[in-house]
């Protein structure tokens, strides 16, 4: 299933997001959905079936005013790594149209290959994939906006952030032509990273010393979702609050955040 | 005026009161055809799914009628191969209910697949990791064994078996269905097992999730023992509800007694390994991924506790308990309410394994995902239902299914 090419170095992109910085403001909800050709929802009241790849969550500490504390939590597709590159959606998938790739670290989805069992989704804890429950609808003359470099979506299969993977490639080819060189950090940016107002997302290679993010998920303060589930996400969030951080993972009432 | 099609003496009601029977449930059907279509033509919108709930009662109906059609492949295991030659008065049944349910669990996924057109994908692109991909191609093949075993009840038909071609092959095919019985049992441990798995392997759904051996969650081996105990229940359930509505008994007690005594020993074995299992699962694995067992049963409106007292207690040890003591089995009233209980008690595992594991949120600031099925769905998860009874109808009309019904329902002219 893994594609192992030994010449190429294993990049690992991920995403680090200061929550003490993000203002819940949505601009990369909308950046997203439209770089991504997201369909909009004949009916928008049922928020359960449209489709937002990227989601900002909205926090609070549960306690009333004056105490009362909020934090917004956007949340892409962790990419998770898994146990030995399953993640919990792609180990899953009958059709192997979910793939983790060894060598960018990021989860892919074959849109023509899904048969839309949802068994992804059911398997993916943080509600990150989307099912096409329509066909796909944008509003009159948006067609025209659509990006050409993102296939959209047919009615019936599973979808999800791809951390804007069109745009490695591009990049790849602009590398490639400026003299066959390595991808540079800020050479791929994702969509939302370039959209934030607040400069609360990082995108890099985590693997690189040479990388923002691989300093910054080294955070005192850094943490992932769901840790103990054992996804081993990519993204890692940052964020002074211990509330934020316990919300984060289910911490026990004497657990500490050991942080 | 079908008198020529129905066995030899055995009576049957008027075809003019069986083709009203055949109106009414077909009635039925015709509104589960309807609602398939919706959903083929217009998408699952037509279902209350939603993102945070791609599965739900479809699958859960999937899960349990494979359950239940579990007494197919143990019924076959026992006179097969274990030499329970009694069961052989029984086992014609128990193979056209096996049919039914795997055909019934076919039918819907493939109304319960997005793109059913490209289902193929599953064999072509097959991703061997996939606990799906194992479900597929076993049930698959076993509903292709399912349909060997049926063939030759069919070529019984008085008329049927008057062509000596068909005669012979009847003949011959009962001959060797000794190894379609343990081609059977072999693949249904498997994808019984791997349905077990699909929940089991969920590591991100600290419900389900269940450690386990070599590849396999522990609800891999739960799956197929509890299809092993509890499918034989439905298969005696059905004859019983048979025996009401014809009002003659169709098989003898002392097959019933033997099914029944078997079902409860296989039964309290499985409730024993399925307390360890919560034991260790509430102790051990859900603590380990930040969850206490109250958690998945506090904060909302409908999971409590009694579910899981429900389906252990009253689904698993009084059944058991029941069928296991002589003094119960022997008593019928006993008898029949430890099978109801059982069938209920395996459809709440089922249930409890998909519905509630998707409506359990697993990060802390998610909610509950409560959900309610739509007319659509509950219409084709009934349209497998009528199915089988217009199956069973027809079958029992003209086929020999119950070898003793003629000994015991003498004709009298
Ligand atoms: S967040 Fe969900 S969809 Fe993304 S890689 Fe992890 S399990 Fe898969
Ligand atoms: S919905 Fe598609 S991507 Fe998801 S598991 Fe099924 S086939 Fe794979």
């Amino acid at each position: 299933m893994k594609n192992e090419q030994s010449h190429e170095t294993t990049k690992k992109f991920g995403m680090v997001i200061n929550l003490d910085l993000c203002t819940g403001c949505g601009s990369c909800m909308v950046a997203c959905m439209a770089e991504n050709n997201v369909p909009f929802k004949p009916d928008e009241t049922d928020k359960l079936k449209s489709i937002t790849w990227m989601r900002v969550y909205r926090l609070t500490n549960g306690k009333s005013f004056p105490e009362t504390d909020i934090c917004y939590l956007p949340r892409p597709c962790q990419h998770c790594e898994g146990h030995g590159g399953h993640s919990p959606c792609v180990s899953v998938c009958p059709a192997t149209a979910t793939d983790y790739d060894s060598q960018t670290g990021i989860v892919s989805q074959i849109y023509t290959r899904c048969f839309g069992c949802r068994y992804c989704m059911a398997a993916c804890p943080y509600h990150a994939r989307y099912f096409n429950w329509f066909d796909p609808v944008w509003p009159d003359g948006m067609e025209k906006y659509l990006n050409p470099n993102v296939s959209p979506r047919m009615r019936g299969v599973v979808e999800k952030c791809s951390f804007c993977y069109h745009r490695y490639q591009a990049a790849k080819d602009r590398a490639y032509v400026e003299g066959q060189r390595e991808i540079e950090e800020g050479d791929y940016q994702t969509a939302c990273t370039q959209a934030c107002p607040a400069g609360a997302i990082t995108f890099g290679d985590l693997n690189n010393p040479e990388h923002a993010v691989y300093k910054l998920k080294q955070d005192a303060n850094a943490f992932r979702l769901l840790e103990r589930l054992g996804t081993n996400p990519k993204v890692y969030y940052i964020s002074s609050k211990e509330w934020v951080r316990r919300a984060a993972d289910n911490y026990l009432p004497n657990e500490k955040t050991g942080k | 005026m079908d008198s020529a099609l129905i066995p030899n003496g055995v009576r049957r009601c008027a075809f003019g009161k069986f083709l009203l029977g055949l109106a009414i449930v077909g009635a039925v059907l015709l509104w589960g055809v309807y609602a398939m279509l919706l959903c083929w033509f217009k998408g699952l919108n037509q279902t209350n799914m939603n993102d945070n709930y791609g599965f739900a009662l479809w699958i859960w109906a999937d899960l349990a009628v494979i359950a239940l059609g579990g007494g197919a492949f143990f019924s076959g295991f026992l006179k097969y191969l274990v030499g329970k030659d009694e069961l052989k008065h029984i086992i014609n049944y128990a193979v056209l209910i096996g049919f039914i349910c795997y055909s019934s669990a076919l039918l819907i996924l493939a109304i319960d697949v997005g793109q059913p057109l490209r289902s193929w994908f599953i064999f072509w692109h097959a991703n061997v990791h996939s606990m799906l991909t194992e479900v597929a191609f076993c049930l698959s093949c076993y509903f292709g064994v399912l349909t060997i075993e049926f063939i030759p009840l069919i070529l019984e038909n008085r008329q049927i078996n008057k062509v000596s071609f068909f005669h012979h092959l009847a003949h011959n095919m009962h001959e060797i269905m000794a190894v379609f019985a343990a081609t059977g049992a072999f693949l249904s441990f498997f994808h019984q097992g791997s349905l077990g798995g699909v929940a089991g392997v969920l590591f991100g759904r600290p419900f389900a999730y269940r450690e386990g051996l070599f590849i396999w969650p522990w609800t891999f081996f739960l799956f197929t023992w509890s299809a092993a105990a509890y499918g034989p229940c439905f298969t005696l359930l059905i004859t019983k509800i048979t025996e009401s509505i014809t009002g003659k008994k169709l098989v003898k007690d002392n097959v019933v007694e033997l099914l029944a005594k078997i079902s409860g020993w296989m039964m309290g074995t499985y409730i024993v390994a399925k307390i360890i299992d919560t034991i260790y699962w509430a102790s051990v694995t859900a603590p380990s991924k930040g969850f206490q067992i109250s958690q998945f049963y506090a904060n909302n409106s409908f999971y409590g506790m009694w579910i899981l007292i429900a389906e252990i207690l009253f689904g698993g040890v009084i059944p058991a308990l029941i069928l296991i003591m002589p003094s119960g089995r022997k008593n019928p009233k006993a008898r029949l309410l430890a099978i109801v209980l059982a069938v209920i008690g395996v459809c709440i595992n089922r249930w409890v394994m998909v519905l509630q594991t998707m409506a359990i949120p697993v990060m802390s600031f998610d909610k509950w995902a409560l959900y309610y099925p739509s007319w659509q769905e509950v219409a084709t998860t009934v349209l497998p239902v009528a199915y089988g009874t217009i199956l069973i109808m027809i079958c029992y009309r003209y086929l020999p299914i119950f070898p003793q019904e003629a000994e015991l329902n003498p004709a009298v002219d």
